[in-house]
């Protein structure tokens, strides 16, 4: 037994130092030099202004704006550090509702959800999406259905006519690879920055 | 269900089943100390570390003496791992200046990591430093898959060997899979993760600030380099608390596939490195057949259970099934796969919260854990354990016509049959024992996150997970408690070294054993009936076991919903 416990002290260590040293740190600074920007998390910058990562939602609640899922997340109460509160999108600290499917506070958050889309948008069937929280709490897409329910809405509140918004969303769809693989989708911060710069583009004329 | 969801899987079936023959190929080489292509460059290395760690490469161990070395470094490992995760307050790379882990959560990490379970009662970004990442559970993932992977081996060659007293030497086995088969596969994969957009960085965390003006986290890391190794080693542990759910750890469907292609390769492979290294490919199709048979109907009802939606979408009249807990960039049919992937496979890594599952999408986990993983499986220990089913199943076929049951040329007799039961065995009084305990005690019950017959779930996936060595969790229990750490981190010791040791003690007495010569009564081991007799076994075996706790959970909660009871 004492032959074999100089191999598993040695080993130990020497092995730490090739896969928990040697291989993340070549694959970091490989990742910097050969690509740098999703080494980094493709962060999105506007006007010098770091204001999201493109593949990371963020919280949207504005009329002007489309909207992500709701998202689960919690951070520090700012009035007491010690408890969490509700705080969609916090991208450091990812968190799903893991509310079940026979769930009384599920059910009276969807229902609620369904309640203010349909105010919003009558007549329209609400997707399901949009009433849904998502697995991370950082789901950075909508379907195409959750973006084109919400063109009748952000047309109103920007004083644009519904087909400009709606071409907008229609442009920004991703569709799956050969139409088979992933799902159709819409990236809601890509979508938004489009429809930021289409106003902007509109006012300079 | 749609026909572009079905297309999507079949593919990836295909993908796997394409890479059998080919990584089977170069494993067994691996195996058996040949040459690869890989050699010139990592020779030198291996021969640096023999050196170092005063291993002979040409002597071999007996079962026992394996099995002591195995234990031996694994206790190495922990003492490393817990080190660091108590003092990575004050190592290096830690931007975000976490402190030290608690004791209780540092047992539990560190039992967590080295048995392959990588069960998260911690959050990544909120709890570990990049070193603790790295240097800690990088490491771990690493050398418990090749762990897995070398008792398989040990296994394999206990069949193939004739009238042998080794089967092998763990420190070779150990060093060739780490350098060989886990480290270029991670190398090549990472890359692609970068280029596809998963963060490789050391940088503290990135504020944003958002279109509205608000202010935004944003949690970074190395985490292209711990993805590849925790989906190929099936450990499943996620840099993230949201694990491949994140959009960062998955961003896009490629990675999806990228990440379920590396959970199920190797565990797959391992089955026709088996056919081979016992002379006949055949037996290792069979066994492979088998898995398949089992993953495609457990796939089948997930997706159709998660389309069905649930009673609280139906009553609404909302369409399109059921989307809480998933990512829109994965949808259905890739949750769906992704669910049976990682819970067939020994993985635990998750891209939807299972605890937001369907009751009969959420069974059908709950059951491949209870099973021990043999649906393909954690690598090694999915062939390890389908190995100890055969032989039970190889046992029973001799019953039903009075003969010496035999398997690949060896007699199966009372001593292999006497280890596999124990090993067998050892998963339901672990998984059942430790529920039933919990659900007794008034303080473990408050953890559940759910009520009703979800809350009950939740406690008994807790277990069967931690006890499979799978990892995945229905989120909602609060984990992080010092009855879960405690009870949760010997669920995972008792899940993993109590199948270990019978496993390798069944290597030895077949390795010791004569070759019999095929004759006409030997009941043939590679066609429809072999397959269909071992699927009946597991899942009378599994069924009779688990089906009683499964109808409290679950099974209830399905009827329950569908008679529009909420909880």
């Amino acid at each position: 037994m004492l032959r074999e416990l100089r191999p598993a002290l040695i080993l130990a260590v020497s092995l730490t130092v090739i896969t928990g040293l040697a291989y993340p740190l070549a694959m970091t600074g490989f990742a910097g030099a050969v690509f740098p920007d999703q080494a980094h998390g493709s962060l999105v910058v506007r006007d010098g202004v770091v204001v999201g990562a493109a593949n990371v939602g963020q919280a949207f609640t504005s009329d002007r704006y489309f909207r992500g899922r709701p998202s689960a997340t919690t951070g520090a109460d700012p009035a007491d550090a010690s408890k969490t509160v509700p705080s969609p999108y916090n991208a450091a600290n990812s968190m799903g509702s893991n509310l079940g499917p026979t769930s009384k506070a599920l059910s009276e958050r969807i229902a609620a959800d369904v309640e203010a889309l349909r105010r919003e948008n009558p007549g329209v069937p609400v997707p399901v999406d949009l009433v849904t929280a998502s697995a991370s709490g950082l789901d950075p897409h909508i379907s195409p259905a959750a973006a084109l329910f919400q063109v009748p809405r952000v047309a109103t509140a920007r004083g644009l006519p519904e087909h400009r918004v709606r071409a907008i969303v229609e442009a920004t769809v991703e569709e799956p690879l050969f139409g088979v693989f992933g799902e159709p989708r819409v990236n809601v911060l890509a979508l938004n920055l489009a429809l930021d710069q289409a106003a902007s583009g509109a006012a300079a004329r | 269900m749609t026909l572009i969801g079905w297309i999507q899987i079949l593919t990836f079936c295909v993908i796997i089943t394409a890479l059998v023959p080919t990584l089977g190929w170069y494993m067994t080489r691996v195996f058996n100390n040949e040459w690869t292509p890989l050699s010139p460059v990592l020779r030198p290395i291996e021969i640096a570390l023999y050196r170092m760690g005063g291993v002979d490469e040409r002597r071999e161990q007996d079962w026992l003496t394996y099995t002591i070395a195995m234990l031996l470094f694994h206790v190495a490992g922990f003492a490393l791992l817990y080190g660091l995760l108590r003092l990575q307050g004050v190592l290096p790379f830690n931007p975000q200046e976490m402190g030290a882990v608690a004791p209780d959560l540092a047992f539990n990490t560190a039992a967590s990591f080295l048995t392959n379970t990588n069960w998260q009662n911690y959050g990544g970004e909120s709890t570990l430093s990049y070193l603790s990442q790295m240097a800690g559970l990088t490491v771990q993932n690493f050398v418990s898959a090749a762990t897995g992977i070398a008792i398989a081996v040990a296994l394999i060659r206990g069949f193939a060997r004739a009238s042998a007293r080794s089967v092998g030497n763990f420190w070779v086995d150990l060093v060739r899979t780490t350098l060989y088969v886990l480290l270029p596969i991670c190398i090549v994969g990472t890359v692609a993760l970068i280029a596809l957009g998963v963060p490789q960085n050391l940088d503290p965390y990135v504020e944003a600030t958002t279109l509205e003006g608000a202010k935004q986290v944003i949690a970074q890391g190395p985490v292209a380099s711990q993805m590849m190794i925790k989906h190929l080693g099936t450990n499943g542990g996620g840099f993230f608390n949201t694990n491949a759910s994140h959009p960062f750890e998955s961003p896009s469907t490629y990675t999806n596939l990228i990440h379920m292609v590396s959970i199920f390769a190797i565990g797959a492979a391992l089955t026709n490195v088996f056919g081979r290294m016992v002379g006949d490919q055949r037996q290792g199709w069979a066994i492979y057949a088998a898995m398949g048979v089992l993953f495609l109907a457990g796939v089948t009802i997930v997706y159709w259970a998660e389309a069905a939606g649930t009673g609280i979408l139906d009553g609404l009249g909302v369409s399109g099934g059921n989307m809480e807990g998933k990512e829109v960039r994965f949808g259905l049919a890739m949750t769906a796969l992704f669910a049976v992937v990682t819970t067939a496979a020994s993985c635990g890594a998750v891209n939807a919260m299972h605890d937001s599952l369907t009751p009969l999408g959420g069974l059908i986990p709950l059951f491949n854990m209870q099973l021990g993983e043999i649906i393909i499986g954690g690598v090694g220990a999915g062939l390890y354990g389908m190995l100890l089913f055969v032989v039970i199943a190889i046992f029973v076929a001799g019953l039903m016509v009075g003969r010496t049951p035999e398997y690949v040329g060896k007699k199966i007799e009372a001593r292999e049959v006497k280890m596999a039961m124990l090993a067998i065995l050892c998963l339901p009084l672990s998984i059942l024992g430790f529920t039933a305990f919990a659900v007794a005690i008034p303080s473990a019950v408050a953890s559940m996150g759910n009520a009703g017959p979800h809350g009950f779930s939740e406690v008994l996936y807790a277990y069967s997970s931690q006890t499979a060595n799978n990892g995945s969790a229905f989120g909602g229990l609060t984990g992080n408690t010092m009855f879960y750490n405690i009870t949760g981190g010997l669920a995972m010791l008792i899940g993993r070294f109590l199948v270990i040791v019978p496993a390798m003690a069944i290597a030895g007495s077949l390795a010791a054993k004569k070759t019999v010569p095929k004759s006409s009564g030997t009941f043939p081991t590679t066609g429809g009936l072999f397959i269909g007799l071992l699927v009946g076994v597991i899942l009378i075996v599994g069924g009779l076991t688990f089906f009683p706790a499964l109808a409290l959970g679950p099974i209830v909660e399905q009827l329950a919903m569908r008679a529009g009871e909420l909880f």
